[in-house]
């Protein structure tokens, strides 16, 4: 039990990716464990997407070794890499969600390639992760007829509705007004404590950060809870503590901090001290 | 010479990755899954959509073409034979290149605006993301579609194009109507039907995957996608004559 609890869902052994003379990343190297959710903070093009993607399989490393949910990825070829994303959810940046196709079909685009799965019960799943983000009424509608905070729990529910051992947000809040990102920031901590899954949360705003590491989602009064320090933990959800979150902070693509908010909070680094002003 | 060393590796690398592009939409006809829907959505936005300039293409080349010949057939006395160097321009050489000039104006610069607004807004890669491959589902739909509709395309150019031969020699040169058919119809042979149907078919490769190519190959946010959109129709229409050449060489010694 205490093996599985540390059991590494990805694995980034000192990582360096080029584009052209431009070096992305240099020499990451992190570990994401089963249940963790990882907060990468950094500045414009620090790589922060860039990581999310080389997690992902789009984007292939030049050196080093990733390993996505017990497999090494970094030298498979596209095709053979389909079968692992389905367990792997991904929330981008804008929502990418496909213009030509409605919400409920958007959602559903992953039971596309599962034959196992029935029409109906694609339905009541895609039905089910649209009433999580509270939009099934949006279910017939396109992504041009919502507005950018719908599309973004839209993308949500289509990243959740596969039911992923790993999620990936990339900016879910970026652009968002403060009342909407409070929204999809509680969408992202209730998918957390929900399910227990791993997640790679990248973001520039610290306030979203404090508030994964720091709240969970009280499901009998539907609201998520900010602990505070030295706070009770008798009503977090199974498994919930503080240094279940952690941080990985990028500087122009090296690793600039990786430890708990505790510890970045203590660092007297000019850079890190700018994400906590 | 370093300048000079970079775009001649850029262009062989665009070569490169062209081909690779091609090689893998060819293959996925071979491999499941089909996106039969995707293709029939396609056939009738490329072949349906395409029929009203692809018929007034047609219609005004033969008109414009038993004009200019029967001017100078006029000179000879031999304006009878209008509606033969009508139908042979038209069936050999103008219908096929003109209407895959039409659909590549408008075809290749629509695929290639439609996929590079789903690279931008990274919708290539949350497609690649929720397991699909994007060379299944967006490039072999495209190309087996112009496949199939371009030569139906050419078919119908070609037939509109003798009806408005048809028409100027009626109504302008006031010509026996038995006789321009009647010389149209003879002057036709096999070797004439197959340069005409050969062509749009390998025109219709360039015409789709140019298009694919350049749509997924955007970068540089919504300017980088009017950028791609202008190189592939460019690109395609340079191509489509540039083929029409070798093409035509080709064939001739064939049949020779």
């Amino acid at each position: 039990m205490e093996q599985q609890q540390h059991e590494t869902v990805a694995e980034f052994e000192r990582v360096t990716l080029r584009f052209g003379d431009k070096v992305a990343l240099h020499d990451i190297s992190f570990g994401l464990e089963r249940g963790e959710t990882k907060v990468v903070l950094g500045a414009a093009g620090a790589g922060k997407s860039v990581l999310l993607k080389l997690t992902m399989g789009l984007l292939q490393a030049d050196e080093g070794r990733i390993t996505v949910l017990g497999r090494e990825i970094t030298r498979e070829r596209e095709e053979d890499l389909y079968e692992l994303r389905r367990h792997i959810g991904m929330v981008f940046q804008e929502g990418a969600l496909f213009d030509s196709l409605t919400v409920g079909e958007n959602v559903g685009y992953v039971f596309e390639r599962m034959p196992a799965v029935s029409a109906e019960e694609a339905e009541r799943r895609v039905r089910e992760a649209l009433r999580f983000v509270d939009l099934e009424q949006t279910y017939d509608l396109f992504p041009s007829e919502l507005s950018g905070g719908m599309r973004r729990r839209v993308a949500i529910a289509r990243a959740v509705v596969g039911q992923p051992e790993l999620m990936l947000y990339d900016s879910p809040t970026a652009g968002l007004d403060p009342i909407t990102a409070a929204r999809i920031m509680a969408l992202v901590v209730r998918q957390r404590d929900a399910r227990q899954v791993s997640s790679l949360l990248v973001t520039h705003r610290v306030q979203d950060a404090v508030l994964m590491a720091r709240s969970y989602y009280d499901a009998r009064h539907e609201k998520l809870v900010v602990v505070h320090d030295g706070g009770s933990l008798e009503e977090t959800p199974k498994g919930w503590s503080f240094a279940r979150t952690r941080f990985l902070v990028l500087r122009e693509g090296e690793t600039a901090f990786h430890g708990s908010l505790e510890e970045l909070c203590g660092q007297s680094d000019p850079y890190l001290q700018k994400f906590l002003v | 010479m370093g300048l000079l060393g970079d775009i001649a590796k850029e262009r062989v690398l665009a070569v490169q990755e062209f081909t690779l592009l091609s090689t893998r939409a060819l293959g996925n006809i071979f491999r499941s899954p089909h996106y039969v829907t995707d293709i029939v959505r396609q056939m009738d936005f490329i072949g349906f959509g395409s029929l009203p300039i692809v018929v007034l293409t047609g219609f005004f080349t033969g008109a414009v073409l038993a004009l200019q010949t029967a001017t100078t057939l006029a000179t000879f006395g031999e304006t009878s034979l209008t509606g033969q160097l009508v139908m042979l321009s038209l069936i050999r050489e103008l219908g096929p290149v003109l209407t895959s000039l039409m659909v590549a104006g408008r075809n290749s610069s629509g695929i290639a605006s439609e996929l590079g607004s789903m690279v931008v807004s990274e919708q290539i890669d949350a497609m690649r993301a929720l397991g699909t491959d994007p060379s299944k589902k967006l490039v072999t739909p495209r190309l087996v579609a112009t496949v199939v509709m371009l030569p139906l395309l050419t078919v119908i150019a070609d037939f509109m194009g003798l009806l408005g031969g048809f028409a100027t020699s009626f109504f302008i040169i006031r010509m026996n109507p038995s006789q321009y058919w009647y010389s149209a119809y003879h002057a036709l042979s096999f070797e004439d039907l197959f340069q005409g149907l050969a062509k749009p078919l390998v025109f219709a490769f360039i015409v789709a995957l140019v298009g694919c190519y350049y749509g997924l190959s955007t970068s540089g946010g919504t300017q980088g996608v009017g950028r791609a959109t202008t190189q592939a129709v460019v690109a395609a229409s340079v191509m489509i004559l540039i083929c029409d050449f070798f093409l035509t060489k080709l064939l001739l010694w064939m049949f020779a």
